[in-house]
């Protein structure tokens, strides 16, 4: 295993803190190792880290140990039952790809497959089927974690050990390491999907066009939309919705291999951004440019990339934003507050702040899990380049979104401060009492728990 | 942990009654609510009416602890008091006295005692916090310096070195720090209304202290090693080293 101190960030590349890292080769190998760990952390806690495409600091501890877990790759698919026995370092990719030939599919899958089973499950995360499969945590039949004292413990979503299980799921690796989960899999004809695009001209019409009871013909469904134009323009959308392909449906030529899947890095940017380039010019530029190239129509055959991830196309993309890095503001709002949303993207429009990558999705009902993020309601995304004065804009949108019953994302937020996010979790208390049961010398810290005061 | 956007969770102020030092709190507070300590003397009659002014401010607690600049022995505990409820982020290093140089440096026991609050007891104080601060793993230290310790006068030498030495000292603590996560922010400033000067005339380029704040906290979240309040000192500066000793030993400063 190997060890040194190196500075880590999340994927917006801002606040960078000093920790050891070690990277163990086996799940043997790290219980193995972990009184030593234990006294190299000298206080300062340990905590685990994927793939590190949280944007903010969950997988990262100032001073003390982050065990990369990114070996750990072990990954069974059993054809029978239709699950998958996967080691927390797998990505989502390398799922995807081992599940495909047997007909099997990720139940959930993020805006990116570069995620690992572990923080997939810590962040319980969600995708473009939010409202018809719920998020990670829901497909997820056991895990296996590692606890502050080193024994490792099997946990289930229901039965004796189901409340550790739920505060693991969404927890943010504070509970333990999760090292092994067994994972219910979707079982599919092909790997493509049927889509259908539809442009909207305002936020009402991108209201309207989630509320009229088409969302539920679709098992996926989300939208990019405008953050920059002024009303009327302003929240009009590229909505974006389809269902996993039957094999009956694809042209002779790709039916021939209907489950096939190549997904390669077309390039991946080098480091040399300077921080100014993300501004209004290039973001309004980019931002028409997207809403005219987005198809409209019906029916249209498409693959993962196109209909899913096209941001992985391009490996590294955040270093566009320069080294002063970016922050993403996600949030998410009760169904009844739609009547937030027009002042929500005025305060964002209006600010002097420019947000070009906009994700908005109608999120169903959330799951039992006290810190997982995903609730029934409007889920809205948009990212801004580190300048002065955004943090007056983000904590106005703080109070919006907190007076509305809504929430912020662990695996997004790196600014907020404790007692709003206190104030979004409503099982936060709950959540905070069976952790100290599970770790009373509190050995699990991530600058997070620090700065969101969740220990 | 200090955040995203730069702003501090937790900021101690070493002098929690010096007026500047309390606006560059004040300042952050603007920003973002952050837990406040105050660290005064224990016998500090200002004590309660700068509790109350960072409440007012929006800090989300504030609390005190005992701090005796002059007594170097007791700075250990008073950082451990300090760090009592977790990380600190901000430790603002504030405290100082003015004095008469003619008179100081006629009277060897007060010029002494001096020099330990002004010199000593700063750099006490900033090994400590190098320490504490280096262990884990971030921090931003802010020293208020002073133009005064640029190149010293003979009308103010005896607190004017006092600073060069702090300046100095400051500087090249935050480049051992370097790659440690901590920062060092050395703050010159000229000279700012606050009861310290009560009573003396304004100096060119005089400033009130929430303007001076606004650019010390500036400096601070964008990184910056030393910052001169206000940036036209920075010229001053040059200017007056290049004037050739003679001269400037001549000159009515």
């Amino acid at each position: 295993m190997e060890q040194e101190k190196v500075f880590l960030t999340g994927w917006g590349r801002t606040a960078p803190t000093p920790a050891h890292v070690v990277k163990p080769v086996s799940i043997d190998d790290l219980e193995a190792a972990w009184p030593r760990l234990r006294e190299l952390s000298a206080g300062r806690g340990i905590i685990a880290r994927g793939l590190g495409r949280s944007y903010g600091d969950p997988a990262q501890t100032s001073g003390g140990v982050v065990v990369d877990l990114t070996e750990l790759r072990g990954l069974s698919i059993d054809p029978a039952t239709a699950t998958a026995t996967a080691e927390a370092g797998v990505s989502l990719d390398q799922l995807l790809r081992a599940a495909l030939p047997y007909g099997l599919w990720p139940p959930v899958l993020p805006g990116t497959r570069e995620v690992t089973v572990g923080g997939a499950i810590g962040n319980d995360i969600h995708g473009k089927n939010h409202h018809s499969a719920g998020s990670f945590g829901n497909h997820v039949r056991w895990l296996e974690l590692l606890l502050a004292d080193g024994q490792i413990q099997r946990l289930e979503p229901e039965g004796a050990t189901a409340e550790l299980f739920w505060a693991t799921v969404g927890g943010a690796g504070l509970t333990g390491v999760i090292v092994r989960a067994g994972l219910a899999l979707e079982s599919v004809e092909t790997a493509y999907f049927i889509a259908d695009n539809v442009k909207t001209g305002s936020l009402a019409e991108t209201i309207a066009a989630h509320e009229d009871g088409s969302e539920s013909r679709y098992a996926y469904s989300s939208a990019w939309f405008d953050a920059i134009s002024g009303p009327p323009k302003l929240g009009r959308a590229a909505i974006s919705r389809g269902n996993l392909a039957r094999l009956d449906q694809l042209p002779a030529k790709l039916a021939r291999d209907p489950l096939g899947f190549r997904a390669d890095p077309l390039v991946t940017l080098p480091d040399v951004f300077p921080n100014h380039l993300a501004n209004k010019a290039t973001f309004s530029l980019i931002g028409s440019l997207w809403y005219a190239k987005s198809g409209r129509g019906q029916g249209k055959v498409q693959s993962l990339t196109a209909f899913y991830h096209p941001l992985d196309l391009i490996g590294q993309w955040n270093r566009a934003y320069g080294p002063a890095g970016f922050v993403q503001y996600q949030f998410v709002v009760p169904p009844a507050a739609s009547g937030a949303l027009p002042g929500l993207l005025q305060t964002i429009q209006q600010s002097g702040h420019y947000s070009f990558l906009n994700v908005f999705k109608l999120f169903g009902p959330g799951n039992q899990a006290p810190l997982s993020y995903p609730m029934a309601g409007w889920n809205i995304c948009v990212d801004f380049p580190v300048t002065p004065g955004l943090e007056t804009l983000l904590r106005r949108l703080d109070a919006e979104v907190l007076e509305f019953g809504g929430r912020l994302y662990t695996a997004k937020d790196s600014r907020t401060d404790a007692a709003t996010f206190h104030a979004m979790y409503p099982g936060w208390p709950q959540w905070q009492q069976t952790r100290r049961q599970a770790d009373p010398e509190g050995i699990f810290v991530s600058d997070l728990a620090r700065r969101l005061e969740l220990l | 942990m200090i955040n995203a956007t730069a702003n501090p969770q937790r900021i101690v102020l070493f002098g929690g009654t010096s007026d500047l030092g309390l606006e560059i709190v004040a300042t952050y507070l603007r920003q973002f609510p952050a837990h406040v300590v105050l660290a005064t003397r224990a016998q500090s009659t200002d004590r309660a009416a700068a509790e109350e002014r960072m409440r007012a401010e929006g800090a989300r607690s504030v609390r005190t602890v005992d701090f005796d600049a002059a007594d170097p022995a007791s700075h250990a505990a008073t950082v451990e008091a300090a760090w009592a409820d977790g990380d600190v982020d901000v430790a603002i290093v504030a405290f100082g006295q003015l004095g008469d140089a003619d008179r100081l440096w006629r009277d060897q026991p007060r010029l002494v005692d001096f020099m330990t609050v002004n010199f000593t007891g700063a750099v006490s104080l900033g090994a400590l916090l190098a320490n504490r601060m280096t262990a884990q793993g971030h921090g931003q230290m802010i020293v208020l310096s002073s133009v005064a310790g640029d190149r010293v006068r003979r009308s103010n030498f005896v607190y004017g070195s006092a600073k060069a030495g702090l300046d100095a000292f400051f500087t090249n603590l935050g480049d051992a720090l370097d790659r440690t996560g901590v920062r060092v922010l050395v703050a010159r400033p000229g000279m700012v209304r606050t009861a310290m000067t009560a009573g003396l005339k304004d100096a060119p380029l005089t400033q009130d202290p929430d303007v001076a704040a606004r650019q010390i906290v500036a400096a601070a979240q964008q990184g910056r090693r030393v910052v001169w309040v206000p940036a036209a000192f920075r010229l001053v500066s040059l200017v007056l080293h290049h004037i050739p000793g003679p001269i400037f030993r001549r000159l009515p400063l």
